[in-house]
């Protein structure tokens, strides 16, 4: 008996409805390994890189570049090379779009939850095991994690949060500093019912991380550091002042675009959900007060890294140059992606699900 | 976030605004009804109910309903705004601009140039725009090139309840007089809107849809009309910019030329009638600007020089839609 | 209300000021150093002092294009004025606006207007700024005549009267609307008969004597301000001069301007007043008129010494940010 698997149009995201074949990265024919990248994908908020979910041959390609297909559309098989060609026309025949049996996970919606007195967004996914909670960075939200929440729920609960002055939670940011946010964050955990958790923290999201783990380090199962800030002795302010002053989309653009080792991948849309964000009463000044308790911190050594801490970082981040990992450690993990920006786990999402995941339950 | 509709963005925008500044009082026919008379106070809350429910928590003091006299309540408004308020006054059908037009654009919009910058004139005044509602030719047109001519006022028309309640705002926020264009027919469009407020920037054009063979520049309403259109040329392989302007004066005409660069095509819809109308001073801009870009004749879809109709059937004859701007596209593509 | 001995000299200053200022401004525009248009107000002068003697902080007021009498009696420096009226940088507008659209917004004088009758309705407005505002001030409008009969200006006397905001409509007839008479244009003769139609109170007074109108106008602002509700006042009186400078005046009857510089010259009516009631010194009035004399001397000479405004004038200031 051959196994055929079915290559399948992702849903990345909550508002993604269909994506368009943007290149194909293999060719027909070609042997595959799990994990490859296969096929470049373009949707209204960003252009990603399909994986293939198994190893074996890739086999008719059912779409071209520049083609559009709706969410869970066969794209392509991949089989073993003695699959005859009868076999993989009654799959693709007898293949529909399961719209309903998409994962549970995908279909979440975010909700909004009090934690210590103030109001925060929150998506949670997947249930059972030790939750992995998601951190995101300054100017961002929990739609950063669109490509990494669906995968790591399919193995335990994952909880992805707007920080205070972020997506829809509230502007009040208190102090402003990563200890006050980690105090939102432990809130959270306390209103989640949370007792002990992996915690997964993008660039400033990473450094509220590590502040939760040096003030509450029993809730702390262990900190994945993604791009994480602070961690050298200099810290680059220039992309959150450029970030701060942009207001117009023209603005914007190369700001959005250092975020990424491919300046392509900045979309419309993406341009236009940050710039609506900051056009919101109170986000400037919310954003302003983080900042400058950066500036405020940009001397001072952080401390020390907890013991369960794993670092991935892209070579060829502009925002937070690599060169900061020159401090750390030597005894902590540390994984260089090549050819990655500061956005890794939007830009390698694969890599990055498997470094967590593998983390998170290999302890 | 929650689901509003553009009547509900705008008079959520109102009374966000009165309850900041005291200065900002409203004043229009009708804009809470019932002045005067036996029964209900806020009686209408606007002719098309836009101002529901201010009179009640701001009183008449800060709600004034006026006579038929725009030249009085208009001027009153201009007057008002340099003498340390911030009015807004509506002029119920823009139709209705001749009676008022003095006060508009020798008044208000000269104010601060002749007095030597001595003075700004933080005025607001709405109006509806637009064809469709079989209101006949006194009652639908749209008219907002006559603004954007005169220099000192700014003109703005929102495209949908989004931006509706960020550019109403900053019309409200902004120190120069500006003239705010509600289309009648998306009072009840419906789109997902922050509650919290927030300032859409003036002169900052909105990209709706990429699109690499034709710019399509679009006014109001006719932003919808285009994006249908847009979709059904997507089809035939035919990818269209779709770019809404926002605010008329100031012109981000840099968004719209760097888009032209990119796709040497250009169709502008524009509800107005043809001669002198928006969609002229964009097309003369575009072709100084980008002559070298453009590899066909620029095209614009107007209503035709003519009043607009009072029958269904004329009426639909007169305002552009899908079929005309697909039929532009397709020309322009055909030309070059 | 008796007016003390400054009172009288102060008057007395204000309507020689005015007076000189605008035959400086006659000669200066024979002499052709003033660009465009004047209107001046000469013979005028016990209205606009009388009226704005009763207007101080917290007042607004709106003028014809026949209007410095009323800046410099509502108190914007003569220096500036002339200088805007020769268009020159420095000029109360900046050069910008002229003789036509002269103001001083910050100080509540919302400009002369080009549009006859444009400032009634602005003044509903300001009127309306000081209800909001809870404060006592009044909303005062200079109308001619002629601007008696455009449409924005009984649109803004019932609107004053709808809203019940502090207006005072001051028509100042001096019974030419350019070429035209008033018996022509004003069907009911009297403006002030209009009071009572548009659900308001009318004085009417004499505007030659600077007594009658500092009191009848007194008054009548003194209830505005008090009751907050509008009130109509109309001067008669006569401008001595064309409608503008180089009007021939044709339409005028024989005689009648060397009758009105005899009979009719509020100055020379006060200073008989003061004089025969030995309330001032001739001598005290003659060092009035040359102190006049010598600061319309020198504020003509500021004006053909100031520049013209710079190029970048020309962009400036059409908004306050674009």
């Amino acid at each position: 008996m051959t196994t055929i698997t079915a290559l399948k149009m992702p849903k990345w995201g909550m508002a993604m409805t269909e994506g368009k074949i943007v290149d194909w990265l293999a060719e027909d024919g070609a042997q595959i390994e799990a994990g490859d990248e296969i096929l470049e994908v373009e949707t209204e908020k960003i252009t990603n890189v399909l994986e293939a979910p198994a190893s074996g041959v890739l086999r008719r390609r059912l779409a071209d570049d520049g083609d559009v297909r709706p969410i869970g559309a066969l794209l392509a098989v991949i089989c073993d090379p003695q699959t005859p060609d009868e076999e993989i026309d009654r799959f693709v025949d007898q293949f529909t779009i399961e719209e309903e049996a998409e994962q549970d996970v995908s279909e979440a919606e975010p909700e909004f939850v009090e934690a210590g007195g103030k109001r925060l967004r929150v998506l949670r996914m997947g249930d059972g095991g030790e939750p992995v909670v998601l951190v995101h960075g300054f100017g961002g939200d929990l739609k950063n994690w669109l490509f990494n929440q669906p995968a790591l729920a399919e193995g335990r609960q994952t909880v992805a949060l707007d920080l205070p002055g972020h997506g829809e939670s509230v502007k009040d940011v208190g102090a402003g500093t990563p200890d006050a946010l980690a105090g939102d964050l432990l809130a959270l955990l306390d209103a989640l019912d949370l007792a002990r958790v992996h915690v997964v923290g993008h660039s400033l999201g990473g450094m509220i991380g590590h502040a939760l783990a040096h003030t509450a380090p029993d809730r702390v199962a262990s900190l994945t550091l993604i791009g994480s800030r602070g961690l050298g002795t200099r810290v680059d302010l220039c992309y959150i002042d450029s970030f701060l002053a942009a207001n117009r989309r023209k603005e914007m653009k190369p700001v959005l675009a250092r975020l990424f080792a491919d300046s392509g991948l900045v979309s419309r849309d993406m341009i236009n959900e940050v710039l609506k964000f900051k056009r919101l009463d109170g986000v400037s000044a919310a954003l302003e007060k983080l900042a400058a308790a950066l500036r405020d911190e940009a001397g001072t050594p952080p401390p020390a890294l907890p013991a369960m801490t794993q670092i991935i970082w892209g070579t060829d981040d502009q925002v937070a140059p690599i060169s900061q990992l020159a401090g750390v450690d030597p005894a902590i993990t540390v994984h260089r992606l090549d050819g990655v920006g500061h956005m890794a786990h939007m830009e390698a999402a694969g890599a990055v699900n498997r470094l967590i995941e593998g983390f998170v339950t290999g302890e | 976030m929650s689901i509003k509709s553009y009547r509900q963005a705008i008079n959520e925008t109102l009374f966000e605004e009165m309850r900041r500044d005291e200065r900002v009082v409203i004043m229009g026919e009708d804009i809470a009804g019932g002045a005067g008379c036996a029964g209900e106070d806020d009686a209408w809350g606007g002719p098309l109910g836009v101002t529901a429910g201010l009179v009640g928590e701001f009183g008449r003091g800060r709600v004034l309903d006026t006579p038929l006299s725009e030249a009085g309540f208009i001027g009153a408004a201009a007057g008002a705004a340099i003498s340390g308020m911030r009015p807004i006054a509506e002029l119920m059908f823009v139709d209705f601009f001749g009676v008022c037009f003095d006060a508009i654009y020798n008044q208000a919009a000269k104010f601060r140039y002749m007095f030597g910058g001595g003075v700004s004139c933080p005025l607001v005044i709405r109006t509806t725009i637009g064809a469709g509602m079989r209101t006949a030719a006194q009652h639908s047109q749209s008219l907002y090139s006559l603004f954007t001519h005169v220099p000192g006022l700014k003109c703005v028309a929102p495209s949908s309840p989004y931006e509706a309640k960020g550019l109403l705002a900053q019309a409200i926020a902004d120190d120069d007089p500006v003239i705010f264009f509600e289309h009648k027919l998306m009072y009840d469009m419906t789109e997902e809107v922050p509650d919290e407020r927030y300032l859409i920037p003036f002169g900052e054009a909105n990209i709706m849809r990429d699109g690499e063979h034709v710019t399509i520049v679009a006014i109001s309403r006719m932003v919808h009309v285009a994006l249908e259109a847009a979709e059904a040329l997507a089809g035939e392989g035919v990818e269209c910019e779709v770019i809404d302007p926002r605010s008329l004066s100031p012109l981000d005409a840099d968004t719209i030329i760097e888009s032209v660069e990119a796709t040497g095509r250009l169709v502008i819809v524009d509800e107005d009638t043809p001669r002198c109308s928006l969609a002229a001073d964009i097309a003369a801009t575009v072709a100084d600007e980008a002559f070298t870009a453009l590899t066909a004749p620029i095209k614009r879809v107007n209503a035709p020089h003519c009043p607009v109709p009072f029958t269904g059937a004329l009426e639909d004859l007169y305002i552009p839609n899908a079929a005309k701007v697909a039929a532009a596209v397709r020309a322009v593509m055909e030309a070059g | 209300m008796q007016l003390s001995r400054d009172d009288l000299l102060s008057a007395y200053r204000t309507m020689r000021v005015i007076r000189t200022f605008e035959e400086k401004v006659a000669e200066e525009f024979a002499a052709n150093n003033v660009p465009g248009f004047v209107h001046l107000s000469v013979g005028q002068e016990a209205s606009a002092v009388g009226v704005l003697a009763h207007l101080g902080d917290g007042d607004y007021v709106a003028t014809t294009h026949r209007g410095h009498g009323h800046c410099i009696a509502f108190g914007s420096d003569p220096r500036a004025m002339m200088l805007e009226i020769f268009g020159r940088d420095g000029g109360l507008c900046k050069g910008k606006g002229g003789s036509i659209h002269i103001a001083d917004v910050r100080r509540g004088m919302l400009g002369a207007n080009g549009i006859v009758g444009g400032g009634a309705p602005l003044c509903v407005g300001a009127a309306l700024a000081i209800k909001s505002r809870g404060e006592k001030g009044v909303a005062l409008v200079f109308i001619g005549d002629g601007a008696s009969n455009q449409g924005h200006v009984f649109e803004a006397m019932n609107l004053a009267a709808v809203w019940q905001v502090p207006v005072v409509f001051v028509y100042e007839n001096n019974h030419y609307a350019e070429s035209t008479g008033a018996d022509y244009a004003v069907a009911c003769r009297d403006l002030v008969k209009r009071a009572e139609g548009f659900g308001m109170t009318g004085t009417m007074i004499d505007g030659h004597d600077y007594f009658a109108v500092h009191a009848a106008a007194g008054e009548v602002i003194a209830q505005v301000r008090d009751s907050g509700k509008p009130a109509l006042i109309e001067i008669k009186l006569d401008r001595f001069r064309g409608h503008f400078e180089g009007d021939a005046q044709t339409y005028r009857g024989g005689g009648e301007i060397e009758r009105l510089w005899a009979e009719a010259d509020c100055l020379k009516i006060f200073t008989e007043k003061v004089t025969g009631a030995g309330l001032l010194e001739e001598s005290q009035l003659e060092a009035i008129n040359a102190e006049a004399a010598s600061l319309i001397d020198d504020c003509a000479a500021a004006a053909h010494a100031a520049p013209e405004p710079a190029p970048e004038a020309l962009l400036a200031d059409v908004y306050t940010s674009y």
